[in-house]
């Protein structure tokens, strides 16, 4: 940066940073990873991604850089990747400018993301590649299979016994693995799974068969266990998309605590120290912009703070010379110098971290239907096939025919629709949601959702959109308006914010406006002296209100105007809440808020429980406190103070303006505004739930017909193939109709915009 | 039935050929930004794949 010849360009960058929360450039040096000597890359997630003039005006914008070597988007992910030369003319590249050159070409946020989920990408890989080969495979065994079926006679049926023989046998090693490796795994626990009765069921089939096949032998189950293993690898990879990866929510709360701070030595020199290395006792320097990186006790300089991670609220709070600090916090608008009271593992943001680990423990115990029903069917299955070859073979007396009855049952039992039930519903339900703008992040999420009976909502930007708004905007003085606009637009503070956007076109200009941190702007002109900020700041003597936030616009010290705010509720969110009231669930409100503003906001929606200025392990108790009564709760929470507690609940929705914490520590998010997310989002995992019950009834049914035909002996590979493969189109048919719930969506997602509300906090 | 010597490798070198190309596909990154690839496609400047 070029501070020397453009002063104040610093300051500038450090607002603009800061008013987006955007990665610090020592952040973005840490997590770039070099490609080649002098090449770094860095992957950043811009979730405003949408569309293909997004893709070519970032792509261009980077690549019109001179440090920029390539840039990528991917809108799928809707990620950006971009390697960067370390170097550019003998100058070191700032990769902030990277993020600043995104933000300027499209007005879109970039964050830095981890990359925890690429293991799970290069699984689900790996089981597309399994599909495609063991799909080759039985397409050809099939085609083969049919001209036995239909009258191939001695030499010619045994060649293509032969020929489907070498296609199967690597196909079985190559697309089988998963499965034997899972169950590998398994037996050698000691236990049994899914997959147990599955690596049984194709190594005899295919084994008989090969012998089969040796002795010239009329019936050859190649075709089966390939096209057994070919819809289970489909139904096991649609499983996988649906899994739960592995959450990135304890690293992306890791990633608020910067990463490290600068020291002032006893000597006055400085030093830039990774967090691990900052001890108590130490000076630091705290720029405005910057996050605290340990608790600390403040020692000079004051300054407003974003304490939206202890207490969820965006109004921020002031702190002078002997005030305590939590590690983690955002200082907004003044430098300060800070000693240390912990080390950084010992900060609250440490504590934050560590709930959130034991919560999201608990939740692990929760365990799918899918495993459930394994549990029942695997050892079914086995005594099935093992009584029937112990009794067909004492009382027929051909143990080789009693073998062939056991690997028919085996293989006719073999849970291919019971494999497809659970994933392919989800899938089709994920995409229904996620067309009504509700992401899923796993499947047992909607398990577990259409499970709940209570409703926990946080306050601020939950309920309502976490944005103050002008209150009685007509009666104020159009000129007042424009002053205070004018003095507003020179501050970061969110209510100085919303003002400027009120007044925004007629603001007033000023120069040398100066922001006292904590109390408000000031500036000299020929009239005299305005100020605007709070009542003990601009002057003036009535009573503040409890319930609404209040500036002061003076001059002289005389009162000119004073401009109410309130924040405005969430779209629709009256109508949910009571709708979700009225369906008999027990909602309820958990803020980290003042108790009257949640008093007024819970009689103004008729909810009667609430509590308030709740910490975040209040949260989590209080979520905890419900689940022990056997309560199953649903948290709906976007801050970061929410986060443990929607680590903590059943299940938990986050709107996608919370947090990056907050959205990454809860099972869905919703895209729009409207809180008709979460009854559609409940109404839609209660209907998948009811299909997927269906689909088990559907394939116990077929195996109920299936299975005396195979004990019986009639079971032939033609029979065999064409039964299951009806019964899994059955339960894929099923699962497709949950793609006319049109109804159900149309009711719930009226057009934002035809509400009034909506329309006020457009405004807003 | 002399036919079929040719015919099933015939049949088996064609299934695979489409099997390989799509094992490349898959490989070459063709299949991680579908979304992206559909607005590519209308865009003029550039149609290589990522790399």
């Amino acid at each position: 940066m070029t501070t020397c010849c453009a002063p104040g360009t610093e300051g500038a960058v450090e607002l603009e940073r800061l008013s987006h929360a955007l990665p610090s450039t020592e952040e973005l040096v840490l997590s770039s990873r070099q490609v080649q000597p002098g090449l770094r890359q860095t992957d950043l997630s811009v979730p405003g991604v949408h569309c293909g003039t997004c893709i070519t005006t970032i792509e261009k914008a980077l690549q019109a850089l001179p440090e920029v070597e390539r840039a990528r988007v991917n809108l799928s992910t809707k990620r950006v990747s971009v390697v960067w030369k370390e170097t550019v003319d003998g100058r070191k590249t700032d990769p902030l400018d990277l993020v600043q050159t995104i933000h300027r070409a499209t007005g879109y946020d970039a964050h830095l993301f981890s990359n925890a989920e690429d293991a799970g990408d290069r699984l689900q890989r790996d089981l597309i590649r399994a599909v495609a080969v063991s799909g080759f495979a039985a397409a050809n065994i099939m085609l083969l299979s049919v001209s036995v079926w239909s009258g191939a006679e001695a030499s010619t049926r045994d060649l293509f016994h032969w020929i489907s023989a070498m296609i199967a046998a690597p196909a079985l090693v190559y697309a089988g693995r998963f499965f034997y490796q899972s169950a590998w795994n398994a037996v050698r626990h000691g236990r049994t799974n899914m997959d147990v009765p599955i690596a049984l069921a194709i190594t005899l089939s295919y084994a008989v068969s090969l012998w089969e096949t040796m002795h010239h032998g009329q019936h050859a189950w190649f075709d089966a266990t390939v096209s057994l293993l070919f819809f289970l690898l489909i139904g096991r990879t649609l499983d996988h998309v649906m899994r739960d990866r592995a959450r990135a929510a304890i690293s992306g709360l890791a990633r608020l605590s910067p990463r490290g701070a600068m020291v002032l030595a006893g000597d006055g020199g400085r030093e830039y120290r990774p967090i691990e290395e900052v001890r108590p006792g130490d000076r630091l320097m705290i720029a405005a912009g910057e996050r605290i990186p340990v608790d600390g006790m403040v020692e000079s300089g004051s300054s407003d703070f974003d304490l939206s991670i202890v207490n969820g609220e965006s109004a921020p709070a002031v702190a002078g010379p002997g005030d305590a600090v939590q590690g983690g916090v955002l200082n907004m608008t003044g430098s300060l110098v800070i000693r240390a009271t912990a080390a950084a593992r010992d900060s609250f943001l440490a504590e934050v971290i560590s709930l959130m680990e034991a919560a999201e423990g608990g939740r692990a115990r929760y365990r799918r239907i899918a495993d459930r029903a394994a549990q029942l069917y695997s050892p079914a299955v086995h005594l099935l096939a093992i009584v029937a070859f112990v009794c067909w073979g004492i009382f027929g007396g051909d143990w080789k025919q009693a073998m062939l009855i056991a690997i028919a049952v085996l293989i006719i039992t073999c849970p291919c629709a019971l494999g497809l039930a659970v994933p392919v519903v989800q899938v089709v339900a994920a995409g229904r949601l996620f067309k009504n703008g509700i992401m899923v992040k796993d499947g047992s999420a909607m398990e577990r959702l259409a499970e709940v009976d209570a409703i926990m909502f946080d306050k601020t930007g939950t309920l309502t959109l976490g944005r103050p708004r002008l209150v009685d905007g007509q009666d104020i003085d159009p000129g007042y308006l424009a002053l205070a606009g004018g003095l507003a637009m020179h501050s970061r503070h969110p209510l100085s914010q919303a003002l400027y956007r009120s007044a925004s076109g007629s603001a007033a200009r000023f120069a040398g406006v100066s922001e006292l941190p904590g109390q408000g702007l000031e500036v000299s002109t020929g009239e005299g002296v305005y100020r605007l900020g709070n009542r003990r700041f601009a002057g003036g003597g009535a009573v503040p209100s409890a319930e609404l936030s209040e500036v002061v616009l003076s001059l002289d010290g005389e009162e000119l105007q004073s401009f109410l705010f309130e924040d405005a509720l969430r779209p629709d969110a009256a109508a949910a809440v009571a709708g979700l009231d009225a369906a008999g669930f027990a909602t309820g409100i958990l803020s980290g808020d003042r108790a009257p503003v949640v008093k007024a906001l819970a009689r103004r929606l008729g909810v009667s429980l609430w509590k308030a200025e709740l910490s975040p392990r209040d949260k989590v108790d209080a979520v905890a406190e419900l689940d022990c009564a056997g309560t199953k709760v649903l948290m709906v929470g976007d801050g970061i103070n929410d986060a443990p507690a929607l680590a903590a609940a059943h299940v938990s929705i986050a709107p996608a303006t919370a947090a990056d914490v907050g959205r990454q520590a809860a099972d869905f998010v919703f895209m729009h505004d409207s809180l008709n997310a979460v009854p559609l989002a409940i109404e839609v995992s209660r209907r998948a739930g009811r299909l997927i019950r269906q689909n088990f009834a559907l394939a116990i049914g077929y195996n109920v017909i299936a299975v005396p035909i195979a004990l019986a002996g009639y079971a032939t590979p033609l029979i065999a193939a064409v039964a299951m493969s009806t019964s899994s189109i059955i339960v894929v048919a099923n699962a497709l109709r949950l793609n006319r719930l049109a109804g159900v969506e149309r009711k719930l997602s009226v057009p934002a915009a035809s509400r009034p509300v909506a329309v006020e906090a457009r405004l807003a | 039935m002399n036919m079929l010597v040719y015919l099933i490798p015939i049949a088996l070198f064609l299934g695979g050929l489409g099997l390989l190309a799509f094992l490349w596909s898959l490989k070459s990154g063709q299949y991680d930004d579908l979304d992206g690839a559909a607005w590519r496609a209308i865009d003029d400047d550039d149609d290589r794949p990522a790399v």
